[in-house]
């Protein structure tokens, strides 16, 4: 498997092409944007809360394909989540992609493991982590 | 590609140490030139020269390392207006083409800006050549006009003849876009312009490197550039101004070496360009920007303008013949950019990268050109003369990578 290829796996392509929970979110009660003014991509994240649980989790934004994935990944891995465990998601997929590139993946990360690739790519780390902030901003919002 | 120019283009290559850096394991195709350039090893030698036989610091001292450091400093100052087809009192040496522009827009502006007054810039510009206008602009009182392009990224001269009047004091232009690859016609903009009494700046920062310089001709009232962009080192450019625009000029930055008489509230400052180089200024850059401008006349000008325009052409079609790319304006040299469907630039460029070939991708500091063509960012391949055909075809292979990744 070339380098490129531990980027841009299956599954984040397959977001990319494909991308879940994308559009405006009926009675989203938390929202937040973030974008990276170096690049033009903007993603925006919505949360429908019931209780403390995310009961749903939408998307929407303008980004490479690593910004598309994980915003559209981060839906499907959020919702269900009580606030502190979405807030640990965020947090192990934000070391996942901080860790040094030869580093074990943690095995409790489901499809989110996808973004072991970056790891390898410094400057393309910033792409996953926008949608990351704007579903922390959500959290803490 | 003839037997001569072929070996021109190895006898240049074998001059760029940097062109034998692998890169992910292949050989670099290096396509970022207007980000910056690659130096050659006589410019790499000056530079070093500095550090080993030019110790000393300028306009300071009379003992021997410091005459010598002048010397050489002022020798380069003359080097550079030379190519430029300037005097060396017009040149001032700063330390990019962003602060050639900020000098501008802050100390002419100062004298020269006021309430009710505009400066006329072209939608193709550079980040560095509109903020510091609408930084200066609404520090003044005054107003940012944005003279329009068309769909190829060429300044409208019909539309520019429509935005000029009394209340323009400056006009500032791309002589050649970094995005665009467009040339604009600088004499006819410039004639538009001073013919309602308004100065007229160029930014040459992607023009130096491509195109003959000479600023007289040009017939603008100053001219910015870098050197790094030119085959010289970081941190080096230079503010060409007519010397009588320049002697009317307040200061900008303010310090040692550019001060006649000093007192303890007071102080008097000497004429350019000393008025302009506050403190100690890139010895060795300036004297390696020289040395790129004098190396740069060893290449036959005819030759590597042919070669240069003949792989621009080449590039053109290449990316005209790949499916799902649609190139941003008309570009006219050294410089095309692009979209590929449904993929973003930095996807293309991260593909690209591993394949050996350096672009780049992003904005290129020219959000609402990017806005104004609709594009929400491209990627850009830009062109030096030790470029070659092999470049250009590794580039337009390795865009065949970024469909099977996203097939
Ligand atoms: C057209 C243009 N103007 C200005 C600049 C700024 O040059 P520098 O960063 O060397 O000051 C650049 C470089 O990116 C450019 O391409």
């Amino acid at each position: 498997m070339s380098d490129v290829r531990a980027l841009y796996q299956a599954t984040i392509v397959d977001h990319d092409r494909h991308p879940r929970n994308h559009g405006a979110l009926a009675g989203a009660d938390r929202a937040a944007t973030v974008d990276n003014p170096l690049c033009g991509d903007v993603v925006t994240i919505e949360l429908r809360l019931t209780d403390r649980t995310i009961a749903a989790a939408g998307w929407t934004g303008r980004g490479c394909a690593l910004a598309r994935a994980a915003g559209s990944m981060l839906t499907v891995a959020l919702a269900g989540l009580d606030a502190a465990a979405a807030a640990a998601r965020l947090d192990a997929l934000e070391a996942l992609v901080r860790a040094a590139p030869d580093a074990p993946v943690p095995d409790d990360l489901g499809d989110l493991a996808a973004f072991a690739g970056v790891r390898g790519f410094a400057s393309r780390r910033g792409c996953v982590l926008i949608a990351v902030r704007a579903a922390r901003a959500c959290l803490s919002g | 590609m003839h037997a001569d120019a072929r070996s021109d283009l190895a006898a240049w290559r074998a001059e760029v140490p940097a062109l034998a850096l692998p890169v992910h394991g292949r050989r670099l195709v290096y396509l970022d030139n207007a980000a910056t350039t690659l130096m050659a090893r006589p410019v790499i030698d000056a530079v070093a020269r500095v550090a080993t036989h030019l110790p000393g610091n300028v306009h300071r001292g009379v003992h021997a390392l410091a005459e010598a450091a002048d010397a050489a400093f002022e020798g380069a100052r003359a080097t550079i207006a030379r190519h430029l087809g300037a005097r060396p009192d017009e040149i001032v040496l700063t330390s990019g083409t962003t602060a050639a522009i900020n000098l501008v827009a802050q100390a002419w502006g100062r004298a020269n800006l006021g309430p009710g007054d505009a400066v006329v810039v072209s939608a193709l510009e550079h980040h560095a050549n509109l903020v510091p206008w609408q930084a200066a602009c609404a520090e003044r009182g005054a107003t940012l006009r944005i003279a329009p392009i068309d769909d190829a990224g060429r300044i409208d001269l019909v539309a520019l003849d429509a935005l000029l009047d009394a209340r323009v004091k400056l006009l500032a232009v791309a002589h050649l876009s970094n995005v665009v690859g467009t040339v604009a016609p600088i004499a006819a903009i410039a004639a538009r312009a001073h013919a309602v009494g308004a100065r007229v700046l160029v930014d040459g920062a992607q023009a130096l490197p491509h195109l003959p310089i000479d600023v007289a001709a040009l017939g603008c009232d100053f001219y910015a550039c870098s050197g790094h962009k030119a085959y010289g080192p970081t941190g080096t450019g230079v503010l060409w101004g007519r010397a009588d625009v320049l002697a009317a000029m307040p200061p900008w930055q303010h310090g040692g070496e550019m001060v006649a008489a000093v007192e303890a509230t007071r102080a008097r400052y000497r004429e350019a360009p000393a008025r302009f180089e506050a403190g100690t200024p890139n010895i060795s850059g300036v004297i390696g920007l020289a040395a790129a401008l004098d190396h740069a006349a060893t290449r036959d000008r005819a030759a590597v303008a042919a070669h240069e325009a003949r792989l621009h052409a080449r590039l053109r079609a290449g990316l005209a013949a790949t499916p799902g790319v649609r190139v941003l304006g008309a570009p006219e040299a050294a410089v095309v950019s692009f979209e590929v469907a449904g993929v973003h630039p930095h996807d293309v460029a991260t593909i690209l990268d591993q394949e050996g070939v350096c672009v780049r991708s992003g904005l290129h500091c020219a959000e609402p050109l990017h806005a104004r063509l609709g594009a929400a960012a491209s990627v850009r391949a830009s062109l030096a003369y030790y470029n070659g055909d092999d470049d250009v075809d590794a580039l337009l292979a390795a865009l065949t990578r970024v469909r099977e990744v996203f097939a």
